[in-house]
C-alpha cells in the first residue's frame, strides 16, 4: 500500500508559501482558528482532516476566493494578501478543484487560458499563439484531443487533464489539487500521478487534498492534519503511520466495525425483470428480500445509480416490470414509486435530497402530506408530531424544527432526508452512497442505523463504492459493469478480490459491447 | 470538430432564405439588391438592439429598459437639438451614446451591488425612464420642423451606397464580433453565463462583468435612440413602446439560451433580420400588418422549442462504447 | 464509536408567530400602505370620501386577480408575461360571440374558457415540452394579442348587453362593487390554496428546489401545469370584468397590464427567483399600488407620471432593506 515513488526530500528548503495563525470565521462559525501550513518546492504535502476540518476553506484563501480574518500569508517569507482570485494566480498560486469548474461553451484552448491569454499588439486575444500554446501544453500532459475542442464534447476525465493544462498554463509555483482523484477511473489515477511527479521535479510545490489514505501515502512527502478547523500535527509522511495519522485526523482510533447484522431475511419483496435503458443499463435481473441489505457495487459510470433512478421512476426504463409483493407494478414517477413503497436516498444531497429553503418539518413531512392533512388542507400539528418522531429517532441536532433545512450540516441534512422517507413507511429504501463525505463518526451512525432499519424488517438497497463498507454491510452484493450486472455474489464469496475483478472485468471474458 | 460550422445559425440563415424565396414568388421585386438594402436599413435598430441584448442575456440577465432608454434618450437629444441648432452632430452622439450607458449603468449597479434580479430592476426602470420623458418633455411632441435639418438627415446620409443607419449596424456588428471572439470581456461574458460558479474561480468577477453587459447594451440603446428619433423626424413618450420584446424575440430567435452562455453575434443579427424581413414582407404578399404580432409570437415558440430540442445534451452512452472501462 | 442514541429535544419553533409576523415583509409593507393613506387624507380633501375611495379600487381589483394566481405561478419559479394578451384575446373571443348573439352566461364562460385554453397552452409549452417560461409566455403574448389583430384589426367590438355591465359596474350594496366582492374571494381562495393545503406545499417544495421536490414523490409538472391553467383562468376572469367595465373590446386592451401585475406580486414580497412570498402580502400590494395611483390622480398627477413611483416602489422596497443591511454589515465590522 505505502510504497512511495520519490525519496524524502531534503529538509532544509524554506517554503514558498506558509500559513501563519490563520484565522476564518463566518456569522457563527470559526471555519479556521489559528492554522499554520507551508508548502516546500518540489513537495507533495497532503492536507489530511475529516470534512469540516477547514480543508476546502482553506484553499479557497489560499486562491483568494475568502480573506482571513487573522494571521499572515507568506510566499518566500514576505507576507502578502490575496485579495482576489486574480491577486493568487499573479503570486504563482493556482488550484484544480474538486468540481471541474470550467466552461462548456468555451474551447479548450480559451479553458486553458481564459484570463491570461496572449495578446496581440492591439490588445486582442491572440487566437493562434493560443492554440498553439494550449497544444504544447496538452502534448506535454499527453492529453488526446485538440486544443479546438469544444470543452462540453469531453468526458470529465479529459476535463480534468484542461484543467490541470490551465494550471500548468499559468506558469504556477504552487499548485493545489482537491480531491483531484474523486471521478477518475484506475488507470487515469495512474496518469495523474505521473503528472504530479513530473510537476514535482519542475520544483512546484503541492497542496493535496484527497480523503484515500491509499494515495496520500503513495504520492505525498509531507502531511498536515487539520482537525475541527485548527492545526494538529505535520511531518513527513515516512515517519507516520496509517493508523497514526487517522488517529489525528479524528481525535480518537477508530477501526472500521460494522455492526452485527443479525436480522432474519424474509420472502421477496422486490424482484427485477429486465430492466433495460437505452442508453444507460441493460437486463437487470434481482429480487430483493424483506429485512435483506442488498450492496450494489461497481465502477464510477457502471450505471448504478442510472438504474435506482429508474426503479424510483425518475427515468423511464425502455423496458422491463418490477413486481412488488408478487403483484406486477408499473413505476412512471417518484409519486408512483412512493405509493409502493419504494423510496430513495440520493447522492446529491443538496440538490436531490433535502429542499433548502423549507423548514425541517415541511422536508420530513413532505411526500407524507396526504397522511397529516385532511381532504388536502395542511394540519401543522399532525406534521410536527411526524417531525418530531422521525427526527428524535434520527438524533437529529437542530435548533428547531421549523429551521431551514439549509443551515443543516450535512450529515444532518441526510438525516432529513432518511426522515423524511421513513415516515411515509416504506418498504424498500434505497441508499446511494449514503455515507459519502460525511465524517467517520456519522459514518459508522448511519452504518448502525441500516442495520436497525433491516432488522425492523425493511428491505435496503446499498450503492457503494467503498468495498469495506459493501463487504461489511451488505448480505449480498451486485455488482455492476458497463450498465450490466456483472456477478451476484454472497456469504464468503464477498472479497474484495471478487469485487474488483468483477467490477473491472478480469476475469470474465467482457461481453457487453454489443447494445 | 462538429462544431465548425454553427447549426443554429446556418438552420436560421436556412429559413431566412427560404423565407426570401416564398416571398419573391409573389413578388419578385422584394429580393432586389436594393429593397433588401431598405429592408435591412429598417431592421438596422433592432439589429443594434438585439446586439446589446444578447451580451446582457448572456450573462443571465435580461434588460427590458432598452425601448425606454431609447426613447429618453431620443427625446432628451431631440430638446438639446431644439435648444442648441447649432451642436454638430458628433457631439449629440456622443451624448446619446454616454447618456444611454449612464442608464444602462444604473440598471448594472442595481443589479451587481445590490444583486437585485435584473427582471425586477429593468422593469422598474422601463416604467422610470418612460415617465422622466413626460416629466422633461411634459407631454409634448418634438416635432420635425423643430428640429435642425442636420439632426435629421444623418441617419440617411450615404456612404458608399448605404445610410448612415445601415452602417452603424454594420460597424455595430463587426465590433462585436471582435469583442465577444477576441477580447478578455468577450470571453468573459460566455464564462460567466456559462458558468457563473467556475467563473468566479476564475478570477472573473460575475458581478462586474454583468454590470458592463448593462453598460454596453445600455449605449446602444442611447446610440439607437438618436438614430430613432432622427429618422422617424419625431420624439414623444411613446416611441419604440413594447420594442423591448421584440429585442429580445430577435435573441430567442437567433438561438441565445435566455438561460445565459450560450448564443452568438450571427445568431442574434440574423433573429433580428428574420423579424425585419417578416415585417417587411408583409404588405407586399398582401397580408394584413396585423399578422406580424402573431407570427412573431410563433417564430419565438418555435425557435425556443427547436433550439432547446438541438441543445438537448446526448446521454453517455456507456452501453455502446468498448472503450468506457478498460 | 458511534454516538450514543440518545434522544434530544428539538423544539418545533424558536420564535413566537407574533414576532415572526412583527418582522416580516407585510408589516413592512402594510406600514408602507398607512403612510401612504394618511399623507393621501392630507393631501387632498377629496380623498376621503367613501365613492371616491370605491372607484379607487378599479385601479386594481382586476390585475390583482391575476396578481393572485401569478404569485402562485412566480413562487413555483416560473412566470407568465402573457395575461395582458390573454385578456385580449378572451375579450376578443367574448366580443366575437356577443356579433353571434350570445348572450351574458354564454359571453362569461366563453371568456373563461378562453383564458384556461390560453393558460394550458403555455403550460404545455413549460411543463410537457420542457422550455423557459419566461421566453414561451413572451412568445405567448404576441400570439395571443397577435390573434386579437388579426381578429379585429383597428375595429373594436361593442353594445355587449346591459346585463353583462354588471361585473364590471355593478354595486353590490352602496360603495361596495362586484369587482371587490370577486377580488375578496379569489383572496382567500388563493390565501387557503397556498397557506392552507397539500397542493400550496408543493408550490413552495417546488419553487426552493424542483428537482428536489420531484425525489421527493411530488408532482412537479402537473403542479405547474395546474398554475398555468390557474393563471389563464383568471386572466379570463379579469377580461370579463375589465371587458364588462368598459363597455368594449380592442386589440389593445389591457396592454402592458401584465408588468404591473408583476410589479403587485414582487412588491408583496414574493421572490422573483421562487420559493417565498405569500397572499396577505400581495393583498397590501394591490392597495399600495391602488392609493398611490389614486392619490396622485386626485392630485392631477398623469398616470404616466405615476408610473415612476411604482417603478420607485418596485426597486426601492427591494433595495433599502439590503441598502440598510449593508450599510449596517460595514458599522460592525
Amino acid at each position: 500500500m505505502t510504497t512511495r515513488i520519490a525519496p524524502a526530500p531534503a529538509p532544509d528548503v524554506s517554503p514558498i508559501v506558509s500559513m501563519d495563525m490563520i484565522t476564518k470565521t463566518f456569522p457563527g462559525v470559526k471555519a479556521l482558528d489559528q492554522v499554520k501550513l507551508d508548502l516546500f518546492p518540489g513537495q507533495v504535502t497532503a492536507l489530511v482532516g475529516e470534512n469540516g476540518a477547514g480543508k476546502s476553506t482553506t484553499v479557497k484563501i489560499l486562491t483568494g476566493i475568502y480573506q482571513p480574518n487573522g494571521g499572515t500569508i507568506r510566499i518566500d517569507g514576505d507576507p502578502v494578501v490575496l485579495a482576489t482570485p486574480d491577486d493568487a494566480s499573479q503570486a504563482g498560486i493556482t488550484a484544480i478543484h474538486q468540481e471541474t469548474v470550467l466552461f462548456d461553451e468555451l474551447s479548450v484552448a480559451e479553458n486553458i487560458y481564459i484570463g491570461h491569454a496572449p495578446r496581440t499588439r492591439l490588445g486582442l486575444i491572440d487566437k493562434a499563439r493560443m492554440h498553439q500554446d494550449a497544444s504544447a501544453l496538452l502534448t506535454e500532459i499527453g492529453a488526446p484531443f485538440s486544443s479546438h475542442t469544444q470543452l462540453r464534447d469531453l468526458g470529465i476525465a479529459n476535463k480534468h487533464l484542461v484543467a490541470i493544462a490551465r494550471a500548468l498554463s499559468v506558469d504556477a509555483r504552487v499548485v493545489i489539487m482537491d480531491e483531484p482523484t474523486a471521478a477518475l477511473s484506475h488507470k487515469e489515477i495512474e496518469e495523474l500521478y505521473e503528472l504530479v511527479e513530473t510537476l514535482k521535479s519542475q520544483g512546484k510545490a503541492i497542496l493535496f487534498i484527497s480523503h484515500k489514505f491509499d494515495e496520500i501515502f503513495r504520492i505525498a512527502d509531507r502531511y498536515t492534519v487539520f482537525r475541527d478547523g485548527a492545526f494538529v500535527a505535520d511531518g513527513q509522511i515516512s515517519d507516520i503511520a496509517e493508523n497514526d495519522l487517522v488517529k489525528m485526523m479524528v481525535g480518537r482510533s477508530v477501526e472500521q466495525i460494522f455492526p452485527q447484522t443479525n436480522h432474519e431475511i424474509g420472502e421477496e419483496v422486490l424482484k427485477v425483470v429486465g430492466y433495460a435503458h437505452p442508453t444507460e443499463f441493460a437486463d437487470i435481473n434481482f429480487t430483493l428480500n424483506k429485512g435483506e441489505i442488498l450492496g450494489f457495487y461497481g465502477l464510477v459510470g457502471a450505471g448504478r445509480s442510472e438504474f435506482m433512478q429508474a426503479l424510483f421512476g425518475i427515468t423511464k426504463p425502455s423496458k422491463g416490470v418490477c413486481r412488488i409483493n408478487g403483484n406486477i407494478e408499473v413505476i412512471r414517477s417518484p409519486a408512483d414509486a412512493v405509493a409502493n413503497g419504494i423510496v430513495y436516498v440520493p447522492e446529491d444531497r443538496g440538490k436531490q435530497g433535502a429542499i433548502i429553503g423549507l423548514p425541517i418539518f415541511q422536508n420530513i413531512t413532505l411526500p407524507s402530506l396526504d397522511k397529516t392533512s385532511r381532504k388536502g388542507f395542511l394540519k401543522l400539528a399532525e406534521e410536527f408530531k411526524l417531525a418530531r418522531e422521525y427526527s428524535q429517532r434520527l438524533d437529529l441536532r437542530a435548533a428547531s424544527l421549523d429551521q431551514d433545512v439549509g443551515n443543516l450540516s450535512g450529515g444532518n441534512q441526510q438525516k432529513v432526508v432518511i426522515a423524511k422517507w421513513l415516515a411515509t413507511q416504506p418498504q424498500v429504501i434505497i441508499l446511494d452512497e449514503p455515507t459519502k463525505g460525511i465524517d467517520i463518526g456519522s459514518k459508522a451512525a448511519v452504518h448502525e442505523f441500516m442495520a436497525e432499519l433491516a432488522a425492523q424488517g425493511l428491505s435496503v438497497i446499498m450503492v457503494s463504492s467503498e468495498i469495506p463498507e459493501v463487504i461489511g454491510m451488505s448480505d449480498r452484493v451486485i455488482v455492476m459493469r458497463d450498465g450490466r450486472i456483472a456477478a451476484e455474489v454472497e456469504g464468503d464469496d464477498m472479497t474484495p478480490e471478487t469485487l474488483v475483478r468483477h467490477a473491472a472485468g478480469i476475469t470474465t471474458p467482457t461481453e457487453g459491447a454489443a447494445a | 470538430m462538429s462544431r465548425l460550422i454553427p447549426v443554429r445559425e446556418t438552420i436560421l440563415a436556412a429559413a431566412i432564405l427560404v423565407l426570401l424565396l416564398l416571398i419573391s414568388s409573389r413578388f419578385a421585386g422584394f429580393i432586389a439588391p436594393s429593397n433588401l438594402a431598405n429592408v435591412f436599413n429598417d431592421t438596422a435598430p433592432l439589429i443594434i438592439l438585439a446586439l446589446g441584448q444578447m451580451v446582457v442575456i448572456l450573462t443571465r440577465c435580461i434588460d427590458l429598459s432598452v425601448a425606454a432608454n431609447l426613447a429618453l434618450t431620443g427625446m432628451v437629444v431631440a430638446m438639446i437639438n431644439v435648444a442648441m441648432p447649432g451642436l454638430p452632430i458628433p457631439v449629440i452622439l456622443a451624448v446619446a451614446v454616454l447618456l444611454g450607458a449612464v442608464m444602462g449603468a444604473v440598471n448594472g449597479i442595481l443589479v451587481w451591488k445590490l444583486s437585485i434580479p435584473p427582471i425586477v430592476v429593468t422593469l422598474g426602470t422601463m416604467t422610470i425612464f418612460r415617465g422622466i420623458i413626460f416629466l422633461i418633455s411634459d407631454g409634448k411632441w418634438v416635432n420635425s420642423h423643430e428640429m435642425s435639418p442636420a439632426f435629421t438627415a444623418f441617419p440617411r446620409m450615404e456612404l458608399l451606397g448605404l445610410p448612415v443607419l445601415s452602417w452603424a449596424a454594420i460597424i455595430t456588428i463587426i465590433l462585436f464580433g471582435i469583442m465577444m471572439a477576441r477580447t478578455q470581456f468577450g470571453r468573459s461574458i460566455f464564462a460567466v453565463g456559462g458558468n457563473p460558479h467556475a467563473a468566479v474561480y476564475t478570477g472573473i468577477d460575475v458581478g462586474r462583468t454583468q454590470f458592463w453587459a448593462f453598460v454596453v447594451s445600455g449605449a446602444l440603446a442611447g446610440l439607437t435612440g438618436y438614430l430613432w428619433v432622427s429618422r422617424f423626424a419625431v420624439a414623444y413618450v411613446d416611441i419604440a413602446g413594447g420594442f423591448e420584446l421584440e429585442v429580445v424575440a430577435a435573441c430567442v430567435i437567433g438561438g441565445i439560451s435566455i438561460a445565459g452562455g450560450i448564443g452568438s453575434v450571427g445568431g442574434a443579427v440574423l433573429g433580428a433580420i428574420f423579424l425585419g424581413v417578416v415585417k417587411n414582407a408583409l404588405p407586399v404578399v398582401n397580408i394584413s400588418p396585423f399578422w406580424q404580432l402573431a407570427i412573431s409570437g410563433s417564430a419565438i415558440l418555435i425557435a425556443v422549442a427547436f433550439n432547446s430540442r438541438s441543445g438537448r445534451t446526448k446521454g453517455r452512452i456507456i452501453l455502446k462504447s468498448a472503450e468506457a472501462t478498460q | 464509536m458511534t454516538t450514543a442514541p440518545q434522544t434530544r429535544h428539538v423544539p418545533d419553533r424558536l420564535n413566537s408567530r407574533a414576532a415572526r409576523i412583527f418582522k416580516s415583509w407585510e408589516a413592512l409593507l402594510l406600514a408602507v400602505a398607512i403612510a401612504i393613506f394618511v399623507i393621501n387624507s392630507f393631501a387632498s380633501p377629496y380623498f376621503l370620501s367613501a365613492w371616491n375611495l370605491s372607484d379607487a379600487t378599479f385601479n386594481f381589483t382586476e390585475k390583482a386577480m391575476i396578481a393572485f394566481a401569478m404569485a402562485l405561478l412566480i413562487i413555483s419559479g416560473e412566470i407568465d408575461l402573457s395575461v395582458a394578451s390573454i385578456i385580449a384575446l378572451a375579450s376578443t373571443a367574448m366580443g366575437l360571440a356577443l356579433q353571434y348573439g350570445a348572450g351574458t352566461p354564454e359571453l362569461v364562460i366563453i371568456g373563461l374558457t378562453v383564458g384556461v385554453l390560453c393558460g394550458a397552452f403555455n403550460g404545455f409549452f413549460v411543463t410537457v415540452l420542457g422550455l423557459p417560461s419566461i421566453v414561451v409566455t413572451i412568445g405567448t403574448m404576441s400570439l395571443f394579442r397577435g390573434i386579437s389583430f388579426i381578429i379585429l384589426g383597428d375595429d373594436a367590438f361593442r353594445g355587449y348587453p346591459a346585463s353583462f355591465s354588471w361585473f364590471g359596474q355593478g354595486y353590490i350594496y352602496w360603495v361596495f362593487t362586484v369587482e371587490m366582492l370577486l377580488f375578496v374571494i379569489i383572496a382567500v381562495i388563493y390565501g387557503v390554496l397556498l397557506h392552507k393545503t397539500n397542493f400550496g406545499r408543493a408550490v413552495y417544495a417546488i419553487g426552493n428546489n424542483p428537482t428536489g421536490a420531484m425525489f421527493s414523490g411530488i408532482r412537479v409538472a402537473r403542479v405547474k401545469f395546474i398554475l398555468f391553467l390557474l393563471t389563464g383562468l383568471m386572466s379570463g376572469v379579469a377580461a370579463v370584468c375589465l371587458t364588462s367595465r368598459l363597455g368594449s373590446t380592442r386589440p389593445s386592451i389591457a396592454t402592458g397590464m401584465e408588468l404591473e401585475v408583476v410589479t403587485m406580486v414582487v412588491l408583496g414580497g414574493v421572490n422573483i427567483l421562487g420559493g417565498s412570498g405569500t397572499i396577505p402580502g400581495v393583498v397590501i400590494a394591490a392597495f399600495v399600488m391602488g392609493l398611490v395611483t389614486f392619490g396622485l390622480g386626485l392630485l392631477n398627477v398623469p398616470g404616466i407620471v405615476m408610473s415612476i413611483f411604482i417603478g420607485l416602489l418596485l426597486i426601492g422596497v427591494i433595495a433599502l432593506p439590503r441598502l440598510w443591511a449593508m450599510a449596517a454589515a460595514r458599522r460592525t465590522p
